[in-house]
């Protein structure tokens, strides 16, 4: 820098004094509730009115869920509490919304697969993790053959085998948007790089795919892979019925996710691939290293959007029989034996808490992901 | 059809001691005529300063010597290599020939000191302790060793372009081609690079540069090409073309520029 101080910034702020704000833009409560929640008697109206419609709000939900709701006792209780969500309705289905009907004594492999996946998972996502793509390696190939044998069972290994028509409930939600999410962006990925191929076949079919599955509902794609596949299909060739939602889910959620991922590519400038190529890169590297890398972090929000629609959206497999965690929570309400005035509402409400929680984390740490980009590239 | 041809001069010409040879080139953006039977041999070593008013093909043509904009006719010859459309023979020609761009392309997610390793490790191979202690020189070279390890939104305009100019270098190209460097730099910052060419034009390497520094080309250029209108209308050593331009079109060329 020495010979180029002629060329350094001519407003070197260590010469100018520094002045302090005039009082009237300093930040204190008062002046900022003045600012923003009172700056008119109109606007003051509207604060009150809608902080009372949210409190009013806030305390029927509150005394649903916890001031008038049975947290103690069982079925009787329940029955004689109109007013309340009943948890210990919860509390009992609690293992059949966890498994459905997975048996009993073989339950601890569920448990075990998912406390090795969330171990990897949170391996993976952990920013400042060491050894990152041991664990990448291990997720996303140890992984899904320890779940395969756990899960599903093998009798030499003393595993008996589980038919997966009594597999349900959350692993069943889980498993179907891990394997999507795991399968889709990859597949979105090459999709979309496909769809701006210079080779027209490849983008012929990409495109082809593309549109026909984003035109076609989620449902009908489901009742295709479930109904029609064993048609044209040989018995023996036909997958199980689990897979076979499962390879649509992740194959619906993939075209989506190409979209996402194009309109990143789409946003990455000439000069990228130019530089990339005048250094005499070659087109994987290219994609990769420059180009991959920078319109991915781009379409994060896209691509989690994707994530938590594909999550949200594995509640359609009920359709097709197969009981997952919102269909589990459908079978436990209609339980006779706890026929009580709140029994629907308190399923529904732990329900869509559990949905929420899960959306509500991929959230923020899409969140959190941007702003570690965020930090990185810029000044 | 250009590839027989092609193959069939290398081995009659001797004049693979040329840097870069063009011949009859033409190219076409739609129906717009780019580039008119484009003809120049580039020695060794030689320092070849390109002008011209905007759209007259300038940077058209040197973008065609490394394959990032395609010719249609004519042929190109970097370093005794015929350009075709094979892949492999493109990307050989491409690591001998470094570029630097208007707006600098840094590749804004890596720090400088990776922008500069990138092609050494997945290019040439390099293993990344010997890429960097190679890059650190030429980032060194053009004075901005300190920033290695900055992203490239962290600098200035001037020192992005001197980042890149170390990027390209880092490949040791025998020639570098430069695409308008200083025109997007504010005009205080524009001597910092300039400068820094200079440096470079004393090594032997062989340099096309496009520009409207007509100091510059004064300064360092062997010879000046002069084009409009995708044609060559002039080549000539700096003192002829700015002291007796031949043409009415560079005479009056040069009056607007030089004011």
């Amino acid at each position: 820098m020495s010979g180029h101080s002629l060329h350094s910034p001519l407003a070197n702020s260590s010469l100018l004094p520094p002045t302090a704000p005039p009082w009237r833009i300093r930040r204190s409560p008062a002046a900022w509730m003045r600012k923003n929640l009172f700056s008119t008697p109109f606007s003051g109206v509207l604060t009150i009115c809608f902080t009372a419609l949210a409190a009013w709000l806030l305390y029927q939900l509150l005394s649903f869920a916890v001031f008038d709701a049975v947290w103690t006792g069982g079925q009787e209780e329940c029955r004689a509490n109109p007013d309340g969500a009943c948890w210990p309705f919860i509390v009992e289905k609690f293992d059949y919304l966890r498994y459905g009907a997975y048996p009993v004594a073989e339950r601890w492999r569920v448990d075990l697969t998912l406390i090795i996946g969330a171990v990897l998972i949170v391996w993976l996502l952990w920013k400042r993790a060491p050894q990152r793509n041991v664990a990448a390696l291990l997720f996303f190939i140890a992984y899904p053959v320890v779940a395969f044998v756990l899960l599903r069972g093998v009798a030499s290994l003393n595993l008996p085998v589980i038919d997966t028509v009594l597999w349900g409930g959350l692993l069943i939600t889980l498993l179907m948007s891990v394997v999507g999410i795991v399968f889709s962006l990859p597949i979105g990925v090459l999709l979309a790089l496909g769809r701006r191929s210079e080779l027209p076949l490849v983008r012929a079919v990409c495109v082809i795919f593309i549109e026909v599955v984003r035109g076609v509902p989620f449902i009908t794609v489901l009742f295709m892979a479930n109904f029609m596949m064993p048609l044209f299909v040989p018995d023996y060739l036909t997958p199980d019925r689990l897979l076979r939602p499962l390879i649509a889910i992740a194959l619906f959620s993939s075209a989506y996710m190409a979209e996402v991922v194009r309109a990143g590519l789409q946003a990455i400038p000439k000069g990228q691939y130019e530089a990339a190529k005048a250094l005499g890169l070659s087109y994987f590297t290219i994609m990769r290293l420059i180009i991959l890398p920078q319109a991915l972090t781009i379409v994060i929000p896209g691509i989690v959007s994707t994530f938590i629609g594909l999550f949200k959206d594995t509640t359609l497999v009920a359709i097709v029989g197969i009981a997952d965690f919102l269909r589990a929570v459908e079978t436990a309400r209609v339980d006779p034996n706890w026929a009580g005035p709140t029994i629907s509402s308190t399923g529904y409400l732990f329900a869509g808490l559990v949905y929420w929680i899960f959306c509500f984390g991929m959230s923020r740490y899409s969140q959190a992901m941007e702003r570690e980009f965020a930090r990185g590239h810029k000044s | 059809m250009v590839r027989q041809t092609v193959s069939a001069r290398r081995v009659v010409t001797s004049e693979a001691a040329m840097a870069i040879e063009l011949r009859e080139v033409n190219k076409w953006f739609g129906s717009f005529h780019a580039l008119r039977d484009i003809n120049l041999s580039v020695s060794p070593g030689e320092r070849i300063v390109i002008c011209g008013p905007s759209g007259s093909g300038k940077s058209t043509m040197i973008r065609c010597i490394n394959h990032l904009e395609e010719h249609q006719t004519g042929e190109i010859i970097v370093n005794g290599r015929a350009l075709t459309e094979d892949f492999r023979k493109i990307d050989e020609i491409r690591r001998d020939v470094g570029m630097v761009f208007q707006h600098f392309n840094l590749f804004p997610h890596l720090t400088v000191l990776d922008n500069c390793t990138l092609a050494l490790i997945w290019v040439r191979r390099m293993p990344r302790k010997a890429a960097e202690e190679v890059a650190r020189r030429y980032l060194d070279r053009v004075r901005i060793a300190e920033k290695a390890h900055s992203f490239p939104g962290q600098l200035s305009g001037g020192q992005q372009q001197r980042a890149a100019i170390a990027r390209a270098l880092c490949m040791n190209p025998k020639i570098m081609l430069f695409d308008e460097p200083t025109s997007s730099l504010d005009p205080e910052i524009v001597k910092e690079v300039l400068d820094t060419m200079v440096s470079l034009a004393g090594e032997g390497r062989t340099m096309l540069c496009v520009t409207h520094e007509m100091g510059f080309a004064r300064e360092v250029a062997d010879r000046v090409v002069f084009m409009d209108r995708g044609e060559i209308v002039e080549a000539n050593t700096p003192h002829e073309f700015f002291g007796n331009p031949r043409s009415g079109r560079a005479r009056q060329f040069l009056a607007q520029v030089l004011k």
